[in-house]
């Protein structure tokens, strides 16, 4: 091997078990790819078979004649749009969902920071009594409101009595009913956002704060220039989750009214309920249950478009 | 475990197991269950007995008849029964039978399995059913789909108490309905306008009517009754939107009168709180099955014992007594139909119904008039003979009514579970006006009838 072109054999074998090392690598890499994927895959069938398949099985339902028999493509969505009815129950979806949100946001920010400034045990104590309403099963706390609301037994107006105060048809009168809906959720998902809003003020560096006094910055120049803008991504969040959830709500309208009076209080899930199980129109039902969808999909796209832009901005 | 030499099988053995082996089809073996099995999703009765008698009796089939039979109750509360239906007959796989309450016939008449034979040898022994029944179970072509049975069926006409109906409006229920057959004068008095009067008259003593104008089936059936005995139907027989008629509008009339005279928060009224009004003590009359009075022999003795059911009242149009009845019916999907009927058809044999409307205080009505003449209803206490005039009886000279009928089912079914009725006679309370609520129906049912 004269001519150069040799190679010595410790350089071989050196190219050989690197190759070797690299395909063992890769061999490795694709097994723990393999293995994450089996890892996941209970996970991927629980999704694909309880939240994708019934989604596209709504559309394809929402697409079909009352008895099912006949694809009639969106006349179900363009025939609900023309009901008063439905036109009332859109109204009070988006009244039901954006009141709760906004009540649950304020009043768990302020009990929040009611929170972290507890101090030490007691917090905990505190903390774990106001995440009661939360914990309880809705169905179950929903009942109990309405007993309270009921119009033979109730306990409110039995306490108003004794001050002399006449009783008052909580449930009987479209705005109050609208009302005592709304309270209702407002006393159920509070919790979460304090717990949440908690969780995001304890989050903020002290620093922050002392260098804000030392350039003399008050208590509100402190909430509105530390505190919020370092929250803000916690909030927005939130306020989304607890869209989403507030919108499909069922349980409490279902328990508490059951959609009256005179419709006054059906919001999409319950409404849907009534037309597709209880009254035998399943695609009827379907595409009023879709209705949501694109409220929500358009909340959603707002919100985490700002929380990325937010993220990058701090990145940067 | 090991052969050995000991325990090899000779040839001798071998041949004798094998003509024992030959010879076993021969043998008829009657082992359990032999007839394959059947499986029944029955409503679960509010009379706890209700349920214990049913499995009684249909053990007593299967035993007989060697079919393994497996009894679910599947309460109506929440509406899961309802809800099991429909996932049933979207999956189509469940129960063989199931138990349908009202609408549910029609709502699913495509996927049940007629059952005209098991009605042919019922009609055949017992006489005809009543039209309701005619009505919730049969298709256009006259076909039954689904058996109307006993267990759950239901009349919901007034229950009031006795004493606060003679002291506050004079009238005296007990003679009015005595507990006997007799057509009485009073009977014939007992019209809208009589309820109307003495739902004044309780309502200024303190005790109004417990009618509940919320959307749920006491007060759709009570609102269905009214507008019937106007002869005021919303939709015809034949689809065709009536609301606009003068006879809705007299119904709305008298309605606007009425509703004065119920509590602000009737509209929010469910099926319960009628009941509760009338236990504690609250209402003068209910609309209601008997319930509300087994519930107060438990809880208020003194008001049950001060309880009296009795028929609807007379309106231009006929006396109409609501009437809610259950239906046993087959899916298509069942592999043992043969057997299911054969169930169906043994558990509607008479001395099976009253057993069971024994068992029940009653509260089950047949849905065949030849079975009105149990004496349960005659024995039932306190006070003796309080549900005699609960059945509808020939001298009653009153029809079974389900709300939204004559209207074709699918259009009646939105009529009755939107609560469009009761819902009119709420916007009259609100103080809306008999034109605003016509045209407020004539919207809804418009939709109704796409």
């Amino acid at each position: 091997m004269a001519d150069g072109s040799s190679v010595p054999v410790g350089a071989i074998s050196s190219a050989g078990a690197t190759t070797q090392r690299r395909s063992t690598l890769k061999r490795f890499s694709q097994r723990r790819s393999t293995i994450g994927f089996l890892l996941c895959l209970p996970l991927i069938l629980l999704v694909a078979g309880f939240v994708i398949y019934p989604a596209f099985y709504a559309i394809y339902l929402s697409m079909l004649n009352k008895h099912m028999t006949k694809f009639i493509g969106l006349s179900n969505f363009t025939f609900l749009l023309k009901r008063h009815t439905f036109q009332l129950v859109i109204f009070q979806s988006c009244l039901f969902a954006v009141t709760s949100v906004v009540f649950k946001a304020l009043i768990g920010f302020v009990m929040a920071h009611l929170m972290h400034n507890i101090p030490g045990k007691n917090q905990r104590i505190w903390r774990g009594l106001l995440l009661v309403p939360w914990v309880i099963p809705l169905a179950l706390s929903t009942l109990t409101w309405w007993w309270m609301f009921d119009p033979s037994y109730s306990a409110l107006n039995w306490l108003l009595n004794k001050i002399g105060i006449a009783s008052v048809p909580w449930l009987g009168v479209g705005w109050i009913a609208r009302f005592c809906t709304i309270a209702v959720n407002v006393w159920y998902g509070t919790p979460f956002f304090m717990i949440m809003y908690l969780a995001a003020l304890k989050s903020v560096p002290e620093q922050l704060y002392e260098a804000a006094a030392i350039d003399g910055a008050g208590a509100v120049q402190k909430l509105l220039f530390v505190t919020l803008p370092m929250m803000r991504n916690i909030i927005a969040i939130t306020v989304l989750f607890s869209l989403i959830v507030t919108f499909a709500d069922f349980d409490i309208v279902r328990i508490l009214t059951s959609g009256g009076p005179q419709d006054m209080t059906h919001v999409f899930a319950t409404y849907a309920f009534q037309v597709g199980i209880q009254s035998g129109d399943i695609p009827l039902g379907a595409a009023d249950s879709l209705f949501m969808f694109p409220i929500l999909a358009v909340a959603a796209f707002f919100v985490l478009r700002g929380v990325t832009r937010r993220s990058k901005e701090i990145a940067a | 475990m090991r052969f050995t030499d000991s325990n090899r099988l000779t040839r001798r053995q071998a041949l004798k197991v094998g003509a024992a082996a030959t010879a076993l089809p021969l043998v008829h073996i009657r082992s359990g269950r032999a007839a394959g099995k059947l499986s029944v999703a029955f409503w679960d009765h509010w009379v706890p007995d209700g349920n214990v008698i049913m499995r009684k009796q249909v053990d007593a089939w299967a035993k007989q008849h060697q079919v393994d039979v497996r009894a679910d109750f599947i309460t109506s509360n929440g509406q899961k029964n309802i809800l099991t239906i429909a996932a049933e007959a979207q999956a189509q796989t469940g129960h063989d039978i199931e138990q349908f309450p009202t609408w549910e016939v029609h709502n699913h008449s495509d996927k049940l399995e007629p059952v005209d034979d098991v009605m042919q040898q019922l009609t055949g022994k017992y006489g005809p059913v009543n039209n309701v029944c005619e009505y919730l179970a049969k298709n256009k072509q006259g076909h039954w789909l689904a058996v109307p049975t006993s267990t759950g069926t239901q009349n919901k006409g007034p229950s009031a108490r006795i004493s606060v109906l003679k002291e506050k409006a004079g009238i005296d229920v007990q003679a009015m309905y005595p507990a006997r057959p007799e057509y009485t004068a009073e009977q014939d008095n007992w019209t809208w306008d009589a309820h109307l009067k003495a739902a004044e008259a309780c309502a200024k003593a303190g005790m109004p009517f417990g009618i509940g104008l919320g959307t749920t089936s006491d007060s759709v059936d009570t609102a269905g009754a009214l507008f019937a005995a106007f002869g005021a139907d919303l939709v015809d027989k034949d689809g065709n939107l009536t609301v606009k008629s003068d006879k809705v509008r007299q119904a709305l009339e008298y309605g606007q009168k009425l509703v004065k005279f119920l509590t602000q928060d009737a509209v929010s009224f469910d099926d319960a709180s009628n009941n509760r009004a009338l236990i504690s003590g609250k209402a003068a009359l209910i609309w209601n099955p008997p319930s509300a009075w087994a519930v107060a022999k438990r809880d208020a003795p003194k008001v049950a014992a001060d309880t009296w059911t009795f028929q609807a009242p007379k309106g231009p149009a006929g006396r109409f007594t609501p009437y809610l009845p259950f239906f046993w019916g087959i899916w298509q999907f069942s592999p043992n139909k043969t057997a299911a009927k054969e169930l169906i058809a043994y558990l509607m044999q008479a001395d099976n119904v009253q057993a069971r409307c024994d068992a029940v205080a009653g509260y089950d009505i047949p849905p065949f008039d030849s079975m009105l003449n149990f004496k349960v209803w005659e024995e039932v206490e306190p006070p003796k003979g309080t549900v005699y005039n609960y059945p509808i009886r020939p001298f009653h000279k009153a029809t079974p009514h389900i709300a939204a009928s004559p209207a074709p089912p699918d259009i009646a079914v939105q009529i009755y579970n939107r609560g469009t009725m009761p819902t009119m006679l709420a916007k009259l309370q609100s103080g809306q006006s008999v034109d605003q609520v016509i045209a407020w129906a004539s919207d809804e049912l418009e939709g109704f009838t796409r």
